[in-house]
């Protein structure tokens, strides 16, 4: 079941004078269930991307449409309620709340979505059982390590029970063994709970787990491969 | 949970947070003291003259005031009096005969003003008899004079001695009388014990041939509330063509002038004070804003409604706001409410510069609240002007932006 279709996308900047042509019309359709990699070297263009699917950034042209909504005709504000409804994001830098422990994290996108106290905790425990980290429910951020940090950021994605995960280079910060420990928890959810993942990354251990690969350079389509 | 969040993000940075609450706690702290103890002095020295002596509203002949005369006298009407006294808030009225002579006891001579009083309703309102220090209060039908301590003294006269007084009468009659001083009094006004010289009203209206007139009648309410609406509602009973009807601010205007100009001055310190705390709370609200801008950026990606997350910055800075309050009124209330109930009395050039003015040497902290609300209505304008940059900020907030920071 087709869950995205990106349509003629593209996305100039305005840097000054100088026109940056960060993606140019590019054409793709995700399927449900898909552990899809986006690579590329950096500056290609992927992280632009994967804004511009999340709703996080506008392209300059195209259409993105997500379970038959064209997210291009939201306004801000429902564009915001679409994205807490219907997308998990993991970050980079793992981006979670400093003042908050794990559980809290994972628990305040269902505080957003109004879920009840009692749904939200037995919600936020589960997952994090689920990415290994039950025993850590309290901790700050600051207590855990990056890998840790960055399973509470995909518990926190997968809270809301969205359509879909976008995670922008979930390992370029992590070490080996927890990389490896991540890319099979999130391996696990896509196989057994049939969640979709979509990642931008270049780093070769997630390509390898990736059953398609999308291959960016200079804000086009190179490749597109199913494993 | 917003309010959990909020809680948390202050203390992310202690010192800067304790820093911040503490400018707006002492800001707050030199307020209090200072308006406290200002409206506390002012509110005494007014509500002294104006219970002992002027009373809270007068009625004149038309002209009066500004041309005190023993000729701008009106009849008395008792009546008249009776129709005042069913307007509401009006406590008592008290008719009076007043004017000026010399008071002479052979040796000495000096200028005094004489006040013709009915001892038994005067002293019901004013407590006048309270104020005798030596000797005894008038009777309604005494024939004899209380006098200010500070003139008794001047004149070097004790109970039992004479006092000439000597003046104009009404329409150019000669006035002039002997009375044996029956008591000295003490009241709270310094420039009243150096110059008064109370007489019955009989004896008053004999000595200045005013038959049955008085130079005012003057009203004292139950308490200052609404005195502009009581003074319309005098009015209305009174033929405007006769009568003026002056409030204790128009009577004393002078002394309502030096405390306008005091709180005017006061106002402008703290005023600059205020705007020095303001510009910290300010700084601290940027830097809040810029240290967490990625965060916004998280907050807004994963689903957070950008006036959610205003609400979050506004109550984490009105939180701070109310830290300040909080400990500003914890140190200060205990300070004001001693204060209030042990007045500082003044001693040496502090005291003499007072009496010189006339006023009590005595420093008053008032506990009244209103003045207490508007300090705190002043932070929370300060904090909500602090506050307006990162709402405004992140009205502009572009998601994919806040989160390259």
């Amino acid at each position: 079941m087709k869950i995205i279709e990106v349509k003629n996308l593209n996305k100039i900047y305005h840097e000054g004078e100088i026109n940056v042509h960060a993606v140019r019309g590019i054409d793709l359709v995700i399927e449900q269930g898909e552990f899809t990699a986006i690579v590329g070297p950096s500056g290609s263009g992927k992280t632009t991307l994967l804004n511009m699917i999340g709703g996080l950034d506008n392209p300059t042209e195209g259409e993105i449409v997500i379970d038959e909504i064209n997210i291009g005709n939201l306004k801000s504000s429902q564009l915001t309620d679409f994205r807490m409804k219907n997308i998990g994001f993991v970050f980079q830098a793992y981006n979670l709340i400093p003042v908050l422990t794990a559980k809290e994290n994972v628990e305040f996108i269902m505080h957003l979505q109004g879920k009840s106290k009692k749904e939200r905790a037995d919600r936020a425990i589960q997952l994090l059982e689920e990415v290994g980290l039950g025993e850590r429910v309290n901790s700050r951020p600051s207590k855990l390590s990056g890998g840790q940090q960055q399973r509470v950021a995909v518990a926190r994605a997968l809270a809301s029970k969205p359509k879909f995960i976008l995670a922008d280079e979930p390992t370029a910060n992590l070490d080996s063994e927890s990389t490896a420990n991540l890319l099979d928890i999130m391996e696990k959810l896509n196989r057994e709970e049939n969640i979709t993942f979509i990642f931008s990354t270049h780093d070769a251990r997630v390509v390898n787990k990736a059953r398609r690969v999308i291959t960016i350079d200079d804000g086009k389509i190179m490749s597109d491969i199913t494993k | 949970m917003i309010l959990t969040v909020a809680w948390r993000n202050i203390w992310r940075n202690k010192r800067r947070t304790l820093i911040t609450a503490a400018s707006i706690f002492f800001a707050l702290f030199f307020a209090l003291m200072m308006r406290s103890l200002q409206i506390g002095t002012f509110d005494k020295i007014a509500n002294d003259i104006v219970s002992s002596y002027t009373g809270h509203i007068q009625i004149h002949q038309e002209g009066y005031w500004d041309n005190q005369s023993i000729n701008n006298v009106f009849d008395r009407d008792e009546k008249l009096e009776q129709e005042i006294l069913k307007v509401k808030n009006i406590k008592a009225i008290v008719p009076r005969l007043e004017s000026f002579a010399l008071a002479s006891t052979g040796e000495n001579t000096k200028g005094c003003r004489v006040s013709g009083i009915i001892p038994d309703v005067e002293n019901k309102t004013t407590k006048l008899k309270n104020t005798v220090v030596e000797g005894n209060y008038l009777t309604n039908n005494d024939q004899g004079a209380i006098i200010g301590d500070g003139l008794a003294k001047y004149l070097n006269i004790s109970i039992g001695d004479t006092i000439v007084l000597i003046g104009q009468g009404y329409h150019a009659y000669s006035a002039a009388g002997k009375y044996a001083v029956r008591g000295i009094v003490h009241t709270s006004s310094p420039e009243l014990n150096n110059n008064i010289v109370y007489l019955t009203l009989s004896n008053t209206q004999e000595l200045y041939s005013t038959e049955n007139r008085l130079t005012a009648i003057s009203i004292i309410l139950n308490d200052n509330g609404d005195i502009t609406k009581i003074k319309k509602k005098i009015l209305k009973l009174l033929d405007e063509n006769i009568y003026e009807v002056m409030a204790w601010d128009e009577l004393l205007f002078e002394l309502k002038q030096l405390i306008d100009s005091k709180q005017d001055s006061s106002t402008i310190m703290l005023g600059l004070l205020y705007m020095i705390v303001g510009f910290g709370v300010f700084g601290t609200i940027v830097m809040m804003t810029s240290e967490r801008w990625r965060e916004f950026g998280l907050l807004v990606s994963i689903g957070m409604k950008k006036i959610k997350l205003m609400l979050i910055v506004f109550i984490e800075t009105l939180l701070i706001g109310f830290l300040g309050i909080v400990f500003g009124f914890a140190i200060s209330l205990p300070i004001i409410f001693h204060f209030n109930k042990n007045h500082i009395n003044l001693t040496g050039d502090a005291a003499k510069a007072y009496t010189d003015l006339g006023f009590d040497p005595v420093m008053v902290f008032s506990n009244n609240p209103d003045f207490m609300i508007s300090q705190i209505y002043i932070v929370i304008f300060i904090v909500l002007i602090s506050v307006l940059y990162p709402i405004l900020k992140l009205t502009r907030l572009k998601p994919a932006e806040a989160l390259k920071k």
